[in-house]
């Protein structure tokens, strides 16, 4: 695993276009806000599965609303 | 030379107004949330940059050369004060007045990430009041700004323009406004 996608619920305003970015690993729900399609986990911390993190890096610059961030990988401990 | 001069920082003032009114229309279009003309989401606000950007290069050459013509008579001062020309002081003002506020625009845009989102936006807004200081720079200031073409394209951009406007503020502007409509009241799921 190569970190994960933060969602700041506080900003997020649905708007669609991360869910674009990283059609394989978002989808969204009935009003527009971004769900993980694993479906497992924390809702608003996305892992980013291996390959998507060129894409994971526009969705956090393009975010109209500044609601992304990259999180780097969780240490086991 | 000078000719040249002329011709550029005259055209370039047209094309300048016209990739902003595009511009404009874009940005708002991007932030109904929808795809437009089959482009996705991220593409709309892609193509709203760099149109502006374009713009913004088309706003430098048309200033540009306009200080280097001596029939303008531009001054260097004449970029940051406004209302201080020696041609139509007032309408070249204007023209400053937009160039100042696309500046900060551009500036604050280009800085989103590092001055948070509420200091991007509150520049952004001034965008309504450039876009059309600058229509009106180039009617009043233009030399051919009060031909029938110009004036009948002009009154087209402030239609499109007006329209969007009305279209922003309408309830359903965004992609998902029915949808949170329909559920208003009742608590966002988490």
């Amino acid at each position: 695993m190569t970190g994960s996608l933060h969602i700041d619920w506080t900003r997020c305003d649905g708007r669609g276009l991360c869910t674009e970015l990283l059609a394989t690993l978002l989808t969204r729900d009935d009003w527009g806000y971004p769900i993980s399609r694993r479906g497992d986990g924390i809702r608003g911390e996305v892992p980013i599965a291996p390959g998507h993190e060129e894409a994971a890096r526009e969705a956090v610059i393009l975010c109209p609303k500044l609601a992304l961030t990259l999180r780097p990988p969780a240490k086991s401990s | 030379m000078n000719e040249a001069a002329w011709a550029v920082g005259r055209v370039s003032g047209f094309v300048a107004l016209f990739l902003f009114t595009g511009s404009v229309l874009l940005g708002i279009a991007s932030r109904s949330g929808r795809p437009v003309f089959g482009l996705p989401r991220f593409s709309v606000t892609l193509l709203h940059r760099n149109v502006a950007l374009l713009g913004t290069v088309f706003l430098a050459l048309h200033v540009g050369t306009l200080l280097l013509d001596p029939l303008a008579r531009l001054n260097p001062i004449d970029l940051l004060v406004p209302f201080l020309g020696a041609f139509r002081p007032f309408w070249q003002g204007l023209g400053t007045v937009a160039l100042d506020l696309v500046l900060a625009v551009v500036i604050t845009a280009f800085l989103r990430h590092r001055i948070g989102q509420r200091a991007f936006k509150a520049a952004h807004w001034f965008t309504y009041v450039a876009w059309p200081v600058a229509l009106a720079h180039a009617v009043g200031n233009g030399t051919n700004g009060t031909d029938k073409l110009f004036l009948v394209s002009a009154a087209a951009s402030v239609a499109a323009v007006a329209g969007a406007v009305l279209w922003r503020l309408s309830p359903t502007f965004l992609e998902t406004a029915r949808a949170r409509q329909s559920l208003a009241g009742e608590e966002r799921p988490r």
